[in-house]
């Protein structure tokens, strides 16, 4: 057998080398899920905002935040773009689409709809870094990150479309998971499988109800 | 019972195909999909018509040629089922039967439901086998391998090629396929010196054959009439990623 030309690299060029990279930028993007979640959690305390302004100040004064703070970035953008190529190699892949194709019998609705989530959740977090992170560390707001989190939560429409926004992200996490330990080949046998499949449910399901209960609990607070 | 088939009709490749809709009728719920196509050929023939071309060989299950995509999946309604073993029975009488050939940039059809899948051919052709020197038969038991590991690495063997996984893969790739010859070789003693290349070159050509990446929906083992479990798919992303960050002990 010919050696195939060694290059470090051209792999992460191959459909299986992009995989890797969207299964390592989506782990990396979930640990950060838990990350956000335990601060925003703070929001719930009732002190007024102290522990959470406390802790939106270290988050955007750290210089270790800082780095990884642009890795996460970069961790968006890999993920993106990639999800972006595997659109377009999958229109080249089947020029003619079948007449009739029963795809809900044989796969899941999140595996189905990874492309919509993935629509909802960029805009998502278009308008949520718009409304927060250029408001307070760009913009430089008077207010605190607490008050602008407040006024956010309250007006029904933002917390309407941030709920909606955490169903959709809880679809992308239930293929998501799964999916990722799947590319980085960890599941290599029917034990570990369901295993994972129910990690990746369960976490699908508590992280985005995380994130939902906090806009909820601030909208019927102003009932 | 009676049924109502709209088949994709297509001269060559070049020619863009169509469908037609036949009907028939007296078909027996014990014939089989292909059985049925048969006598509906029969029909066209005596009408000196042009009968739809498929492809079939066996009929029993075993050499996978019969690739169709009937009603929206890979060999008709049933799970993990080539079309000759998929029944009349199966269908409701009086309903429209929507029968396709397996659509895919690398499998071109050649005509009406025939489609040229020489591009898993190719893939194996890179990787999918040891270079032995032949010589007189070894001793069954001078390689000892257990028997749960001689199982799992059967269990991938048992791909027939078909291209179901292709077919049902909403990004038509094969990758349930090419990861069933790696998976099956590199649990083996014999497979492990070209191991590294072996996965390397497979994935290089099912890219250069313009296969689709690999999602990870689970639609190829759910069609897959081998039953290959989708721990092949792992098995290939463990093999693949290792070739690329760990150096290969039989290169110099």
């Amino acid at each position: 057998m010919e050696a195939v030309s060694p290059s470090a690299t051209s792999w992460l060029h191959t459909s299986v080398g992009r995989k890797v990279v969207m299964a390592a930028t989506g782990i990396f993007l979930m640990s950060f899920l838990v990350v956000h979640l335990a601060g925003n959690l703070l929001l719930l305390r009732s002190d007024g905002g102290a522990a959470f302004n406390a802790y939106a100040e270290f988050m955007s004064t750290n210089p270790l935040i800082r780095v990884l703070e642009i890795l996460l970035f970069l961790g968006f953008v890999l993920h993106i773009y990639q999800g972006l190529y595997f659109i377009f190699r999958e229109r080249a892949a089947r020029p003619i689409r079948y007449s009739l194709n029963r795809a809900e019998a044989n796969t899941n609705i999140f595996s189905r709809t990874m492309r919509l989530s993935a629509i909802v959740v960029l805009v998502f977090l278009i308008v949520h870094l718009r409304h927060f992170f250029v408001e307070h560390r760009l913009l430089g707001s008077p207010y605190t990150m607490y008050e602008l989190c407040v006024a956010a939560f309250e007006n029904p429409y933002y917390s309407a479309f941030y709920v909606l926004s955490m169903v959709f992200l809880a679809f992308h996490l239930a293929h998501g998971f799964y999916s990722s330990f799947q590319t980085l080949g960890l599941i290599l046998n029917r034990r570990i499988e369901r295993a994972v499949r129910w990690a990746g449910a369960a976490f699908a399901f508590v992280i985005p109800l995380g994130f939902a209960i906090i806009p909820l609990y601030f909208l019927l607070r102003t009932l | 019972m009676r049924f109502t088939l709209r088949i994709w009709r297509q001269k060559n490749a070049q020619a863009p195909g169509h469908f037609e809709t036949y009907e028939v009728d007296g078909i027996s719920p014990d014939a089989s999909f292909l059985e049925m196509l048969d006598v509906l050929n029969e029909r066209l023939i005596k009408e000196g018509k042009d009968p739809v071309a498929f492809d079939h060989d066996c009929r029993e299950g075993i050499c996978g040629s019969c690739g169709l995509f009937i009603n929206g999946r890979a060999h008709g309604p049933l799970p993990n089922i080539t079309t000759c073993r998929l029944y009349m029975r199966h269908f409701e009488d009086g309903s429209t039967i929507t029968v396709e050939p397996f659509r895919a940039k690398p499998f071109p059809v050649i005509k009406d439901l025939v489609v040229d899948r020489s591009a898993l051919d190719r893939i194996i052709q890179k990787g999918g086998y040891i270079s032995v020197n032949a010589g007189s038969a070894p001793d069954a038991n001078a390689i000892p391998i257990p028997k749960p590991v001689a199982d799992r690495a059967f269990d991938y063997a048992t791909c027939i090629g078909c291209g179901a996984c292709v077919a049902a893969c909403k990004n038509a790739s094969a990758m349930l396929f090419t990861a069933a010859k790696v998976a099956h070789l590199a649990l083996l003693p014999q497979g492990q010196p070209e191991r590294r290349q072996r996965v390397r070159r497979m994935v290089q050509q099912m890219d250069a054959e313009g296969f689709g990446h690999c999602s990870n929906t689970g639609a190829c083992a759910v069609e897959c009439p081998a039953k290959i479990p989708l721990t092949a798919i792992a098995q290939l992303q463990r093999e693949f990623i290792r070739a690329h960050l760990t150096p290969d002990p039989y290169l110099r």
